[in-house]
């Protein structure tokens, strides 16, 4: 029983790490753009990043499971090269990226939208071409939203149910912490349970906690 | 007015609400200043020229050098523009210490790792070639002002370790000053430099603004609505209110009328 634990804590905390790596660039490539940019279309692409939040996960997941399924229009790109998604880990992935993805370009956005545009502009009359400026200049400036917003994603993809369960299922090799802690309950198995739970929110508590302590300095 | 390499044309309508720049100037002095009251458009001004805002039609050229030209479809991008400008709210990067703030847009020999693999080397833009020529050899490109010279007009040797927030109004000046100059700009933009400072501090970095004029010889336009720091700094001053230019010519003369105090 604790060898299960270990494992599904383990994977989980794997699994959200790698998703926030993989939101972490488009995340804030489009959270600058939606804070320093005006462009037709903006405000539906603005409701289109924030839309897994208020749809229900289970129906993310549904259509992700379509996208990307062997018939999909995704799954089908990817059956060519060898890459199976749905009911493996990759698709945990997906469904933890794509739910921790809203929370971490809203943060980001934030964090961009906070440092003062002057400071990006100086850079340029200092001969910084945009590259440069948003290296040197945006990223260090809005660190704190970044940052803020990495640790909310991943923490959204800790606790991530609904998405996964559709697409990756509840096998041994994709079981995450809250799918592992629903199967235990659906099988009475109520001390399992309890143990995973615990474990739950220790993850959440430290995630919680750094992020917290990364506000209070600088 | 002579079409020397000195020269600086600006000639800019610029719209912005209620708000109309409308500026038909061309500037032979080396220091020029921009007297006036807020609101009078001063900022709106060093903001076109450093490409920071576009305006609606004009022509803005340093020596031969066109960085804006509304009917040929010119306008070089800010880093581009060869402009040095310490903003009023002077902008020190507040992550980056006093060396690297000075040391961010640097040319010149200990930049030109830099210069040999980012942009910086390249051709002048579309307006052709500038004022004045620039090797691109591995010694560095050549530049007009010395690095050392720089650090010891504006003393800031000692502060270059130090954190941009420990720095006092007038230690932040300098270092805004230098980190301008290191660019070796073909012309430095300063927006009301001393206005955040008191009496006896200004009264100290006004020497440091005449050094600057006079032994590195880069030329300046200057936002005051200080008479007295006009008097001290220019050689020549456009009178401005409400985006037009009601006078313009030697401080002397043109600081008599009512706008002067």
């Amino acid at each position: 029983m604790t060898a299960e634990v270990a494992q599904v804590t383990g994977f989980t905390v794997l699994m959200a790490a790698v998703a926030t790596l993989v939101m972490l660039p488009p995340g804030v490539a489009l959270a600058w753009l939606l804070a320093r940019r005006e462009f037709p279309g903006r405000t539906v692409l603005e409701t289109l990043v924030s839309l897994p939040l208020v749809v229900p996960p289970v129906a993310t997941g549904l259509i992700l499971l379509k996208l990307l399924g062997r018939r999909g229009p995704l799954g089908a790109l990817l059956e060519p090269l060898g890459i199976e998604v749905v009911f493996t880990w990759k698709a945990v992935v997906a469904a933890m990226a794509v739910m921790g993805f809203p929370l971490l370009v809203r943060a980001a956005r934030a964090g961009f939208e906070q440092a003062d545009r002057r400071y990006e502009e100086i850079a340029a009359t200092l001969g910084a071409r945009p590259w440069r400026v948003f290296r040197t200049v945006s990223l260090p400036l809005a660190r704190r939203g970044l940052l803020a917003g990495a640790v909310l994603g991943f923490s959204r993809a800790i606790g991530e149910f609904g998405a996964t369960i559709m697409i990756a299922g509840a096998l041994p090799g994709t079981r995450t912490l809250s799918v592992a802690i629903y199967r235990n309950a659906e099988l009475g198995r109520d001390a399992a349970a309890l143990t995973l739970i615990a474990a739950a929110v220790a993850i959440g508590f430290a995630a919680v906690y750094v992020s917290n302590r990364l506000g209070a300095a600088s | 007015m002579s079409g020397g390499e000195a020269s600086v044309v600006l000639d800019v309508r610029l719209r912005a609400g209620a708000f109309t720049l409308d500026l038909r100037e061309t500037l032979a002095a080396r220091a020029v200043a921009l007297f006036g009251p807020s609101g009078a458009g001063k900022t709106t001004t060093l903001d076109a020229v450093a490409g920071l805002r576009r305006p609606d039609e004009g022509l803005i050229r340093i020596g031969r050098r066109v960085l804006f030209d509304s009917r040929r479809r010119i306008d070089l991008p800010p880093y581009e523009r060869r402009i040095g400008y310490v903003p009023q709210d002077l902008a020190l990067f507040p992550h980056l210490d006093v060396r690297r703030n000075v040391l961010y847009g640097a040319r010149g020999p200990a930049a030109a790792d830099r210069a040999g693999t980012g942009g910086r080397d390249r051709e002048h833009g579309p307006a052709g070639a500038g004022g004045r020529a620039r090797g691109g050899g591995p010694g560095g490109p050549e530049r007009r002002v010395a690095r050392a010279a720089v650090f010891e007009l504006l003393e800031i040797d000692t502060l270059l370790p130090r954190a941009v927030d420990g720095l006092s109004g007038g230690e932040r000046q300098r270092v805004t000053l230098a980190r301008a100059l290191m660019t070796d700009p073909d012309l430095l933009l300063l927006d009301e430099p001393l206005a955040a400072l008191d009496l006896g501090l200004r009264d100290r970095i006004l020497p440091y603004l005449e050094r600057v004029r006079d032994e590195l010889g880069t030329p300046m336009i200057y936002v005051s609505h200080a008479a007295d720091e006009v008097r001290r700094v220019a050689d020549w001053a456009i009178v401005l209110d409400a985006g037009r230019a009601l006078r313009s010519g030697a401080p002397a003369d043109v600081l008599e009328g009512p706008a002067g105090r």
